[in-house]
């Protein structure tokens, strides 16, 4: 038997009314708990309080960590952190911000371009954080500051560590630099870390290791009055304030050795391009030079616009890291590496001989492709005199004989056409051309064909090919070691300051490439020792103490990529070619790979190998073994 | 009132004439006066809060005018049309609410906004009314008190809303749409046993529940219980709030006067956290004012449900007068330190649209379910 319940709408409304007196009740006790906790709050907590938001008041202030030290591969150190004056910006202290920014401007103290800067950087941050907006004053800008002071509210001068690079602008472009924290920046990482942080790695490997240099920030609470100038009061109210140290971020060892560095940027002598030097057996970069190079303590320091645009509009470009980010054609220096191609594919032996007479046609085609003028005709070459005279009608024929899609492959697999993966940011990876790059490369029907004669000039390192000096000076690394291959890096180890820990980071292997024929690394080894022992190398080899393996080249520059006016003797400077050379030593037991960039610098013999002798000389003589 | 007052006829004329006017537009005299009075408060104080940026202050404004014309445009709707419409409202926000959760756009790291291209909002918005109509739309049609068939059915539709929004994440809104659920049932008649039991449950489902939350929740609970422990963070509020109520004390500091508030030492000073500035700029006197507007709406909004003719208009009736004090005290309790951080604005006062509109309409249909009393004497 169930029993069926019917809707009975009266004793419903009873119930109801029951309910609504109920909840009325628990409405009102709410409300007495809430009132009672405003009555705690506001009348019988009302001193304390007062004290916290009126007179006293507790602010937090950050302690910044420490930024970990930059050392080079012999510890000497390349980034530091130096106590300095900074000037700090607090929104809500400074009243009307426009008249403070006004106001710096007029004693000297901030640039009128760079005000739109500051005024965004303080916005971007809390009103109560202090913003530092000028790096490192120098004495005459702290003396300004201390005769205004009273006119600047919500200014204030801190001493602060501040980034400093000893060396300057040696190995700059490795390094990198850290600057003011942009809005950009903020965007990319995490705000709260950087509470009382002013500045962020910008370029480098200051940028790349950001994370790892950073450390963790601490804070301490501090009792300010209502200007926000600290104060103190008894022991008591001090015990009460808490203290959370900084822990700093952990060191970093480079591979770059800063003296090799310096006295490669030397040889330069003022002319622009790069060097990277690698150590083959590990990838460890010890040269890493773009010239012209820059101050990274003017980044560190706050750069005004004036400084920057002055950067930016220098024609020399010495904010472009050339190592990195510059593409060039590989000319001749790629031609043992399409020698070695040829003997694995078994298109050439290496006493094949072919004449030169000065040019090179296609079957079937009238187009001569020449031999640079200065070469003339080199007869019947074998493969050694074609390596050591640069004989270019012999690698037109090797080329058109092993095809584009076998050269693509060879040249892949040996690095070209990918970024190396240095462990720095923003790297290019050239061209390897190849037919199925072409289709990519061009839109119309027309441009994507492969034409024949694009492979005859691709065998002496020109057309579509583009190269980076790291892709060049890891290629050479790896016939020194005939065949063994490792990622280029910078950073060798990281130590922890406070433990003393540190971390020493594996040579990173790539897959080494193995020859059918392993005498073939041999027989082209000893033709880039001809190069320098009676070819086109001999002259910047000469008196040396040790054997070199090297092979001289030269760009096409095909046009003058800025738009700017120059005198005729600048424009006709700027038409040369650029002058390469790569080479490693000891030939038969490698310590040293490099690669030589002078731009406009003519002939890779005259302008680049004297560069790499010297920076051998100084590896393997001077330097202690 | 003082009926002494009224001796003068133009004056009586006057009033019944409004009083006439309000009776044709199915209004209620004093409950509209009362958020009336509370909304021009919440002007008055979001003016202070606001500091330079008048435009948020005019947009309230726009927002306010918005609201009271939804409210008015409610009222008209007849209580069987909302009845019959109830199931629908529920199920479409339903969908709106799973479209939000595969194509939401995030804002301020939550997943809660629909972009329909003309109008962007917060599906959880229509929840907050849909909820407690369909709630009471399910047991109207059935014998009270609830058998514990129908209490989990109501439990069922209350707690897959709630889950979604929860899952956005956005746990103020949520426990706003299950307060309103479970307000329904209780004003049903649930059993003292079954609520008793149910408190027990969910004590018992806290340890659960905590697997459940969100890190960023689960800080906020534990903030609560020493503010101290994160002092940067999300301690931060709580602190500066508590610090701008108490420093207020009795008087307040004046109005535009708050140094917590106005050196933006005080975070979200004219949404969520607004009643922290009426503690520091007005004081006791003021918070109590508003604590006592509140407790008139909610008093006026109960007495009205009583007279409503059939369940569903009590139920719901009911519900939109105690949801209406739920969130008062969420965010009160909030503010003041009584419970975790979580994002819900102070009613009718807080910066910010959607809410204050969807306030309004609750009340509009609060309005409509009283005056159809009268259809049937």
């Amino acid at each position: 038997m169930r029993r069926v319940r019917i809707k009975d709408d009266a004793l419903e409304q009873r119930m109801f009314i029951q309910r609504s007196l109920f909840a009325v009740v628990i409405v009102a006790l709410i409300a007495l708990l809430l009132a009672g906790r405003a009555f705690w709050l506001q009348v019988v907590q009302h001193a304390h309080y007062l004290e916290l938001s009126q007179g006293n008041r507790a602010r937090i202030e950050p302690l910044p960590p420490n930024r970990g030290i930059i050392y080079d591969r012999a510890r000497r150190v390349m980034a530091e952190n130096t106590p300095a004056y900074q000037l700090e910006l607090v929104r809500e202290q400074a009243g009307d911000l426009e008249d403070t920014l006004s106001r710096l401007v007029r004693f000297g103290l901030l640039e009128a371009a760079d005000v739109a800067r500051v005024r965004q950087l303080t916005l971007s941050r809390r009103s109560f954080e202090a913003v530092p907006f000028l790096l490192q004053l120098d004495d005459e800008e702290v003396a300004r500051y201390a005769v205004h002071r009273h006119e600047l509210p919500g200014v204030m001068l801190e001493t602060r560590m501040a980034r400093h690079y000893p060396y300057g602008p040696v190995g700059a472009h490795a390094l990198g630099y850290v600057g003011t924290i942009s809005e950009d920046d903020l965007v990319r990482v995490d705000r709260e870390r950087y509470f009382g942080t002013g500045v962020i790695g910008k370029t480098g490997v200051e940028r790349a290791y950001e994370q790892v240099l950073l450390g963790t920030g601490g804070y301490r609470e501090v009792l300010v009055n209502a200007e926000g100038r600290p104060v103190k009061l008894g022991a008591g109210a001090d015990a009460q304030l808490e203290t959370h140290e900084p822990q700093a971020g952990r060191d970093l060892r480079l591979t770059i050795d800063i003296e090799l560095q310096r006295i490669a940027e030397e040889a330069f002598a003022g002319r622009r391009g790069g060097v990277v030097a690698i150590d083959p057996s590990n990838g460890d970069v010890l040269v890493f030079a773009s010239l012209p190079s820059f101050d990274p303590n003017g980044f560190a320091r706050g750069i005004s616009r004036s400084e920057y645009v002055a950067l930016t509009e220098n024609p020399d470009q010495p904010l472009f890291n050339r190592v990195l980010r510059g593409t060039y054609p590989p000319g001749s220096t790629v031609k043992p590496l399409m020698a070695l191609a040829g003997l694995e594919n078994g298109v050439i032996r290496p006493e094949d001989q072919a004449y030169c007479g000065g040019s090179y046609s296609l079957p079937g085609s009238r187009h001569r492709f020449r031999e640079p003028k200065r070469g003339g005709t080199h007869g019947a070459v074998d493969m050694r005199r074609a390596v050591m005279k640069s004989c270019d009608v012999y690698f037109y024929r090797l080329a058109n004989t092993l095809g584009i899609e076998r050269i693509h492959d060879s040249m892949s697999r040996m690095g070209f056409g990918q970024p190396t993966g240095i462990d720095i940011a923003g790297e290019r990876g050239g061209i390897m051309p190849s037919p199925a790059w072409k289709k990519t490369a061009f839109s119309t029907r027309e441009q994507q064909v492969w034409f024949p004669g694009e492979t005859v000039i691709v065998g002496i390192g020109q057309g579509y090919w583009t190269a980076t000096l790291l892709q060049l000076a890891k290629a050479t690394a790896l016939l020194a070691t005939r065949g063994k291959h490792y990622r280029p890096r910078l950073v060798r180890a990281l130590a922890d300051p406070a433990t003393g820990a540190i971390e020493e980071k594996k040579p990173e292997a790539l897959p080494s490439i193995e020859l059918k024929h392993v005498e073939n690394w041999e027989i082209i080894v000893e033709a880039m020792v001809a190069v320098t022992t009676g070819g086109t190398a001999t002259q910047a080899a000469r008196g040396a103490t040790y054997s070199i393996a090297g092979k001289t080249g030269t760009a096409q520059v095909f046009s003058v990529g800025q738009t700017e006016k120059y005198d005729e003797k600048e424009v006709a400077e700027r038409l040369r070619d650029h002058a390469l050379f790569v080479a490693f030593a000891p030939a038969e037991a490698p310590k040293l790979a490099v690669a030589v960039l002078v731009e406009n610098g003519g002939f890779g013999s005259s302008a680049a190998a004297p560069i790499a002798r010297a920076i051998f000389d100084a590896y393997l003589v001077k330097a202690p073994q | 009132m003082i009926y002494g007052e009224l001796g003068d006829s133009r004056t009586r004329r006057t009033v019944t004439g409004m009083a006439r006017l309000l009776r044709a537009l199915r209004l209620d005299g004093m409950l509209l006066s009362a958020l009336v009075a509370v909304s021009l408060f919440g002007l008055f104080v979001l003016y202070s809060a606001a500091g330079d940026n008048t435009a948020l202050w005019f947009s309230q404004f726009a927002r306010i005018g918005i609201g009271f014309t939804l409210l008015i445009l409610l009222a008209q709707v007849p209580d069987h049309f909302l009845r019959m419409l109830s199931p629908a409202a529920y199920l479409v926000g339903l969908i709106l609410l799973v479209i939000v959760a595969f194509a939401g756009d995030i804002g301020k790291g939550a997943q809660r906004w629909l972009d329909l291209g003309i109008i962007r909002f917060q599906p959880s918005e229509i929840m907050k009314l849909a909820v407690p109509m369909m709630c009471a739309w399910y047991m109207h049609q059935r014998p009270l008190p609830p058998s514990f068939k129908d209490i989990a059915v109501i439990f069922l539709i209350v707690i897959l809303p709630v889950a979604l929004i929860a899952e956005q994440p956005d746990l103020g809104t949520a426990l706003l749409v299950a307060a309103s659920g479970m307000i329904v049932l209780v004003m049903g008649g649930l059993s003292p046993v079954y609520l008793l039991g149910g408190v027990a449950v969910m004590g018992a489902a806290v340890p659960v529940a905590w697997h459940f939350l969100h890190d960023y929740q689960r800080q906020r609970i534990l903030t609560l219980l020493d503010p101290q422990s994160d002092a940067l963070g999300a301690g931060y509020h709580i602190i500066q709030s508590q610090i701008a109520i108490g420093s207020g004390g009795v008087f307040g500091k004046g109005w535009m006067n708050g140094s917590q508030a106005q050196l933006e030492f005080l975070p979200e000073r004219s949404t969520d956290f607004i009643f922290a500035v009426i503690g520091e700029e007005l004081g006791l006197l003021g918070l109590i004012a508003l604590l006592v507007g509140y407790l008139f709406i909610v008093g006026r909004g109960t007495y009205m449900a009583l007279q409503c003719r059939d369940a569903f208009a009590r139920l719901l009736a009911g519900s939109i007068a105690l949801t209406f004090f739920v969130y008062a005290c969420v965010n009160a309790g909030m503010v003041m330190g009584l419970l975790p951080v979580v994002g819900v604005p102070l009613p009718l006062v807080s910066y910010g649209g959607t809410s204050f509109v969807t306030l309004m309409a609750g009340f509009g249909i609060l309005m409509s379910l009283h005056s159809s009393r009268k259809l049937v004497g």
